[in-house]
């Protein structure tokens, strides 16, 4: 008996069309695996008896018009899904069940997926290790001790331990790349606007991304086709064509430019990065690729500038959390008590961290220091890449500045973990699209992922130059299961 | 009293102060649906069935601009003959309170949809000019209800996003009455323009009242406090009173002002400092990530400047110019656009001069007396006209035309068919004139002896006896001229 | 630039945050070290340089004035932690 979850996305989507299995059979599948994988604690609500129904219902029909027909898949528990708690991994939200589905899953389940649970992720999407979720850490299929990076952290695991057969998770500073390279799997964030942030519990409003997370690149053009659509309820949603990324998917990249840019090389860079990254560069060479060395001569100052404008955005985004119309709410002896305990009790230690810095630039006497200083280096890190773009056709890094580390190593240091996203953050305030592919190991056998930053709505070219990338380096995915023993 | 001069000043104890405001008009825009979300902006409907999850702030929820708002404000602006600016922005003012579900209202800070223009007063003093320093577009907030429960607040949110247009003013009024006639002024304009409807007991239009006082002769500006609030002229005026004197009563004890934003209770008719402030407000403005910057397209304004109605103050113009009218009266009549129109409908066939006073007198006291508007009178234009002509042709006379109007403005019928019915036409025969008259004459030789005689003031008891000879209907200039006549 | 005890209580304040004194101080230290972090930017002379108002170089979208007749209430009242048939229901202000 073959085990379905191992198998790709692709694989399953032309699996059930040509009835070699049904959907039951693959959800099934899964539900077993993710019963069997409490110990990732990847899940914070699974939704299996409604996605069993979903597919006996779907045997019985067959539709097989959609690009996702029959597929069981499980969220980052930020997309808010009709009916089914979304808790966005915060005691705040810990009994709220929307009566609205977002327009990302709304999507998925136009395509013919359906909601297999909604996955573990760190509060608010704020952290890189999926270690301030109210509901616990989640652990990296790599090691039972190892964080599997943030903020969709469940997503990423589930995908590695194949409890779901595909993900989606957002992305405001690296939460999709980051944990993709981590547990050697794709994740790719859109341009800014690709993809609707309607129905998704807002970080960071300009620099929030709903993306695809895989097992591979040919699952992720399709994952991205299926979750893309220009939404008039979102007014930072953008009216371009979606593309069809899978079927437009090639190794065919001869002649495109990559640029190595040298800013990228950090101070104490490992060497395992750094040969990584070169080996990155042979693979794209070997396959016709022009290399070329570029600058961008901001890149240091993103992260600082990252600290800056997502905390702020965050920090009013966050405001309507105040215990009146939905989520958790503490009792006090007046309005004011009633906002300052409930604040207190429903958010964790990291988001209030963030609240209150993104509280301090923008208030008074600080506005222009801080806020308006980070969006004028913003400024500069956009026109930094504009001009590198003027004769590249994508940038090639590493995704992260080392594999996964220890749970506990870093939570103690804000600063060194916000140093994880040091690659990933100029995408961010720059608005465009970037993979993160899996291109090697390190020496304790955990994997490295590679980052290819593209043009504004140009995901097929990454997707394409990911491809490539994926062909040559052969990454393996060598996990023992021992979650399951 | 002498009117002629302005003259609202202060007088202290030591001092003669002069009285300096500016207001800061939230007026709601007339448009169906909400600014950034399409729920429903009708007045009165049962508590939060006009919200929607954008409204009540819903995890994910996202403002999509509504684009009549936009038009709407832009109107308003070449209303006030004031610059459009064509790149905006919309930033957070971030602040919690339990009607406010965001955390935090879409307003424009930096830069608003549209700048200085201005607002001519009438005043009986002159004209004065107020100036306008900007117009913005933000989200109204909802309602905290206190009193329905002791111990707690019930929170309605149908009001929660609807449309508002701020309008600030440079601080140029100089006395509760100018502050009457700038409020007049701005609602009149916003009616004829159909931007807003200067609704104040509904709350389309309130104000927040900047005061501050200075000795007659200083050239700077004083502190000032802020009355937040005030939905109606004469609590603004009270407020103004009553602040301007406490500023004084401080100054003069040598005391210093505290910056700070008072409430006006309409109770004690006293401003009192709104004590749930703790510490000012640090409002963090940045431009909302939500939202994009909003470019106004040349096409877009020039279709609305077209598309603009002829405002009070051309109107008014215009009246004194064609119809011969005082200041004042034109200024009565384009005060509404509906009674312009009715107006000028009236007149299109009958005179002027009847028309304005009839209007002017008895149906606007018609008006204020069943506490309507002219478009809901019974006395439509067309009907007025033909009353008006009843009169000019004689078949009444004014006085019975009075009568008439009582008739038409309960039950709204023709006047003509009213005349007729009753018989109230007027009696200008002048045969049966001269019979009713001799024989009062001689009925009363007494009395017609003594105003031969010099007794002049007698003529007005004969006027009389033909009047009541003839039930009233003798046509008063043909009786005074038979009466004349055959008394001389 | 760092951030003291007393600004950490005010900030809190603004954001409707209560902390305890020893979250304060944590809190304090914490901050400080985020702030000096992000000081960075200090390095650069920016005084050029427009700030980015939008990612998104395009102006802002909107929609028709169509009411969407939708009486929720239910739905939106479902899940306040407070509430009655008609309204939210909040602690009082004190005045």
């Amino acid at each position: 008996m073959i085990d379905l979850t191992k198998k790709t996305l692709c694989s399953l989507v032309e699996g059930i069309k040509k009835k070699e299995f049904t959907s039951e059979e693959i959800t099934i599948s899964f539900i077993n695996n993710s019963q069997k994988g409490k110990k990732l604690n990847t899940y914070i609500t699974a939704n299996f008896d409604k996605a069993l129904v979903h597919a006996k219902n779907f045997d019985k029909k067959k539709n097989f018009e959609g690009l996702l027909s029959g597929i069981p898949i499980a969220v980052k528990d930020l997309f808010c899904t009709k009916d089914v708690k979304t808790t966005a991994g915060s005691k705040m939200l810990n009994n709220f069940i929307p009566t609205y589905e977002s327009t990302v899953t709304t999507n998925l389940w136009k395509e013919g997926a359906f909601l297999l649970g909604k996955l573990n992720c760190d509060e608010f999407a704020m952290g890189s290790s999926n270690e301030t979720s109210f509901f616990g850490n989640v652990i990296n299929p790599y090691g039972d001790k190892l964080i599997p990076g943030g903020s969709s952290g469940g997503s990423a695991s589930a995908l590695a331990a194949n409890l779901t057969p595909t993900t989606i998770g957002t992305d405001t500073g690296g939460s999709i790349r980051q944990p993709a390279s981590f547990t050697g799997t794709v994740g790719l964030k859109p341009t800014y606007g690709r993809c609707s942030r309607w129905g998704i519990v807002a970080f960071a409003s300009s620099l929030d991304q709903a993306g695809p997370m895989t097992q591979n690149v040919e699952d992720c053009a399709l994952l991205l086709q299926a979750m893309s659509s220009y939404d008039p309820k979102d007014s930072t949603s953008v009216n371009v064509k979606v593309d069809s990324y899978k079927k437009n998917l090639t190794e065919k990249i001869k002649g495109l430019k990559i640029g190595i840019p040298k800013e990228y090389r950090v101070e104490n860079m490992p060497d395992e990065i750094d040969s990584l990254w070169k080996k990155g560069i042979e693979f794209l060479k070997d396959a016709g690729a022009i290399i070329k060395d570029i600058s961008l001569p901001h890149t240091k100052y993103a992260l600082p500038a990252y600290y800056i404008v997502a905390p702020a955005e965050a920090s009013s985004n966050l405001a309507r959390y105040d215990g009146v119309k939905y989520g958790h709410r503490s009792k006090g002896n007046n309005l004011i008590q009633m906002y300052e305990n409930t604040r207190s009790e429903g958010f964790g230690d990291e988001v209030k961290r963030r609240i209150l810095i993104g509280t301090y630039v923008l208030s008074s006497g600080y506005y222009d220091a801080y806020y308006t200083k980070a969006q004028k280096v913003r400024q500069l890190i956009k026109k930094d890449f504009d001009e590198a773009f003027k004769d590249i056709d994508a940038v090639l890094t590493p995704s992260t500045p080392s594999s996964a580390f220890k749970v506990g190593e870093k939570k103690n240091d804000p600063i060194s973990m916000y140093l994880n996203d040091v690659f990933t953050v100029p995408v961010n305030l720059a608005g465009l699209p970037a993979i993160s592919v899996p291109a090697g190991h390190d020496k304790n056998k955990l994997p490295l992922g590679l980052q290819l930053i593209g043009k504004n709505f140009d995901e097929q070219t990454i997707l394409n130059l990911a491809l490539a990338i994926q062909k040559r380096a052969n990454f393996k995915k060598e996990i023992n299961e021992w979650w399951k023993s | 009293m002498n009117k002629k001069i302005f003259d609202y000043f202060i007088k202290g104890e030591k001092n003669k102060w002069e009285v300096i405001i500016g207001l800061e008009v939230h007026a709601q825009v007339l448009s169906k649906s909400k600014l950034f979300s399409s729920s429903s902006t009708k007045f009165g409907a049962e508590p939060n069935t006009q919200v929607s999850l954008v409204d009540s702030a819903f995890p994910g929820m996202l403002p999509v601009i509504n684009q009549f708002c936009i038009d709407q404000s832009v109107k308003t602006g070449l209303g006030l003959k004031a610059k459009i600016n064509m790149h905006s922005v919309f930033d957070r003012k971030n602040y919690f309170y339990a009607d406010l579900p965001q955390g935090y209202q879409i307003s424009q800070y930096k830069y608003p949809i549209v700048g200085e223009g201005e607002v001519i007063l009438d005043m009986p003093y002159g004209t004065k000019n107020v100036r306008i320093e900007r117009l913005h577009l933000e989200q109204d907030a909802g309602k905290s209800i206190h009193d329905l429960d002791p111990e707690n607040t019930y929170v309605d949110l149908n009001r929660s996003g609807v449309a508002l247009m701020e309008i600030v003013s440079k601080p140029d009024l100089r006395s509760p009455d100018e502050v009457s006639a700038y409020v007049k002024k701005l609602r009149s304009i916003m009616r004829y323009l159909g931007t807003c409807d200067g609704n104040m007991q509904e709350g389309s239009l309130r104000a927040d009242v900047n005061v501050s006082v200075r000795k007659v002769g200083d050239k700077g500006f004083g502190t000032r406090c802020e009355i937040k609030n005030v939905n109606s002229i004469k609590f603004m005026q009270m407020a103004i009173e009553y602040e301007a004197r406490r500023q004084i009563d401080l100054l003069e004890d040598n005391k210093t002002i505290s910056q700070e934003t008072r409430l006006f209770d309409t109770k004690k008719n006293e401003t009192r400092s709104m004590r749930s402030k703790e510490d000012a407000h640090d409002y963090r403005y940045f431009p909302d990530p939500d939202l994009l910057p909003l470019n106004l397209h040349n096409d877009l304004v020039e279709k609305i400047k077209k598309s603009l109605p002829e405002l009070p103050d051309q109107k008014k113009d215009r009246f004194i110019k064609d119809y011969s009218l005082t200041s004042y009266e034109a200024n009565v009549l384009v005060s509404e656009k509906e009674i312009s129109e009715y107006f000028e409908e009236v007149i299109k066939t009958s005179d002027k001069k009847l028309a304005k006073n009839w209007i002017m007198g008895d149906l606007f006291a018609s008006l204020n007396e069943k506490h309507i508007s002219i478009s809901e009178s019974l006395v439509t234009a067309n009907k007025m006209a033909e009353l008006i002509d009843s009169i000019s042709s004689g078949v009444i006379s004014g006085r019975t035309a009075k009568e008439v109007f009582e008739i038409m403005k309960e039950t709204g019928e023709d006047p003509k068919k009213i005349i007729e019915n009753k018989g109230l036409q007027q009696k200008s025969d002048p045969k049966e004139l001269e019979a009713i008259v001799d024989k009062i004459i001689s009925d009363n030789k007494d009395k017609v002896a003594q105003y031969k005689s010099g007794k002049d003031k007698l003529f007005s008891f004969f006027v009389g006896q033909v009047m009541k000879a003839s039930d009233g209907k003798a046509n008063p200039q043909l009786a005074n001229e038979i009466l004349k006549q055959k008394l001389k | 630039m760092s951030i003291d005890k007393d600004t950490v209580k005010h900030i809190s304040k603004l954001a409707r945050i209560s902390l305890d004194d020893k979250k304060v101080d944590s809190l304090s230290k914490n901050l400080s070290s985020i702030i000096e972090f992000i000081e960075k930017l200090n390095e650069l002379n920016t005084e050029k340089i427009v700030p980015l108002t939008s990612i998104i170089d395009a102006s802002l979208a909107s929609r028709k004035d169509d009411v969407k007749k939708e009486n929720i209430r239910d739905q939106i009242l479902k899940n306040s932690p407070e509430k009655n048939e008609e309204f939210f229901v909040v602690p009082k202000v004190i005045e």
